[in-house]
């Protein structure tokens, strides 16, 4: 049995672990406040970056566009979004796990796709495994302004024009709700599946369809990977706090057996000491 | 007197949303004036300032990339950054414009060359409006 002192010790530094982990429990649920708030603040934008695109489509047939034309795949790319740091539950496990597997099933060898990275654990973990990372972003702040991630993103959309790659999907969590988060599999180009959002209203184009085209789609493209980000944060600050929150459950749970043991052995080393006790004095008599 | 409402959002969120008199805009093909009842329209706009006529004043909002769409009774502005007047970063502004026209004295690539030169159309863009002399 382990000596007063030693469960003592323990006690000790269990406690402070669950301060540690109750703290950042803590602030992750303000950061998660913030990043909802900054998830809804983006939906009036792409909303209508939707509503244009689509009844551009719709209105003209004959406007066509690199960006939406599907070309013969010689190369993916995959657009990973993971976060810079650990403590995050299964938060990265997930999206390396599934994207992995995808990668398992489409492609033989290494050459014919490319990672594009958000986040350090991605980059990291692709790096490992001997995969062409094409470009990496790492340390985001909590809450990205579009300006953050304009680079990766015109970078990304850049190339898929130049012919660098074919095809490009995108792999992040989407927020469910605060204890629940999805991996989920976007395709981003070339873009296919645009759909009309009810009330398409026919416009004039000025100075024409085609030039509307060239702006719209890569500013769309963009817009569909920041909100992934935006999505994605909203998630990795959610997944936090889950797991900060169980990290302090199990510390109290922890604190509350050692307490337990604790005072049995202090209880032990009374009764010997009375027993002591009581024998010297009988020893006497 | 007749409004229309003008909307200009960033992938940051809503910067304006208010009722105007007529909207000036500078897009691809030129300078477009916007007034109630316009037949709808799409058109992308360039780096300039938006302007924003009321009853007795001009507001300005500094605009770079993105695109106008034009309704009869509302014109949305989608643009990747908006700044209103009064919201604008003059400091860093300045900054940007030093480092860009550092760039263009330099003169690398032709690649750096046209950032470089967009950097300082934005910046020049942000100190007008700040200054109020459009």
């Amino acid at each position: 049995m382990a000596s007063l002192r030693d469960i003592k010790n323990r006690i000790t530094s269990t406690k402070k672990t669950s301060q540690i982990t109750r703290a950042m429990q803590m602030v992750s649920a303000s950061k998660l406040n913030r990043a909802e708030t900054n998830a809804k603040a983006f939906v009036p934008y792409m909303a209508k970056i939707q509503d244009v695109v689509a009844s551009i489509a719709a209105s003209s047939n004959d406007a066509s566009h690199p960006m939406m034309t599907t070309r013969p795949v010689n190369k993916t790319a995959y657009l990973v979004i993971t976060s810079d740091r650990g403590l995050v539950g299964g938060y990265n496990a997930n999206i390396l796990r599934t994207v992995s597997n995808k990668i398992r099933e489409r492609h033989t060898s290494n050459d014919e796709f490319v990672i594009l990275s958000i986040g350090r654990k991605g980059r990291d973990f692709f790096a490992k495994q001997g995969m062409t990372i094409l470009e990496s972003t790492i340390a985001l702040p909590d809450h990205p302004s579009f300006a953050d991630i304009k680079e990766i993103t015109r970078k990304a959309v850049g190339m898929f024009s130049e012919g660098a790659y074919d095809e490009v999907y995108m792999y992040y969590n989407h927020f469910v709700s605060a204890i629940q988060q999805e991996v989920t599999e976007t395709k981003v180009l070339p873009l296919t599946d645009i759909k009309p959002t009810g009330a398409t209203s026919s416009y004039e184009f000025d100075p024409s369809a085609e030039a509307i085209l060239e702006v719209l789609l890569p500013q769309y493209a963009e817009s569909l990977i920041f909100g992934a980000v935006l999505d994605g944060k909203a998630s990795e600050h959610a997944a936090s706090m889950t797991a900060m929150k169980s990290a302090t459950d199990n510390a109290s749970e922890l604190i509350d057996g050692l307490t337990l043991s604790y005072n049995r052995a202090r209880q032990a080393a009374i009764t010997q000491e009375i027993t002591e006790i009581v024998g010297g004095a009988a020893a006497l008599e | 007197m007749k409004t229309i409402t003008v909307n200009i959002v960033t992938p940051d969120g809503p910067v304006y949303d208010s009722e105007v008199s007529m909207v000036i805009a500078v897009t691809a093909s030129g300078e477009m004036g916007v007034l109630p009842g316009h037949i709808p329209t799409v058109a992308p706009l360039g780096i300039g300032a938006v302007r924003l006529k009321k009853e007795n004043s001009t507001e300005l909002v500094a605009v770079s990339g993105g695109f106008l769409e034009i309704r009869p009774e509302k014109v949305t502005i989608l643009a990747q950054s908006a700044e209103r007047a009064t919201d604008i970063d003059i400091a860093r502004a300045q900054e940007s414009a030093k480092r860009a026209e550092a760039l263009l004295q330099a003169k690398k690539d032709e690649v750096d060359f046209k950032r470089a030169e967009l950097a300082l159309k934005r910046a020049m863009n942000r100190i007008n409006v700040y200054e109020g002399n459009v």
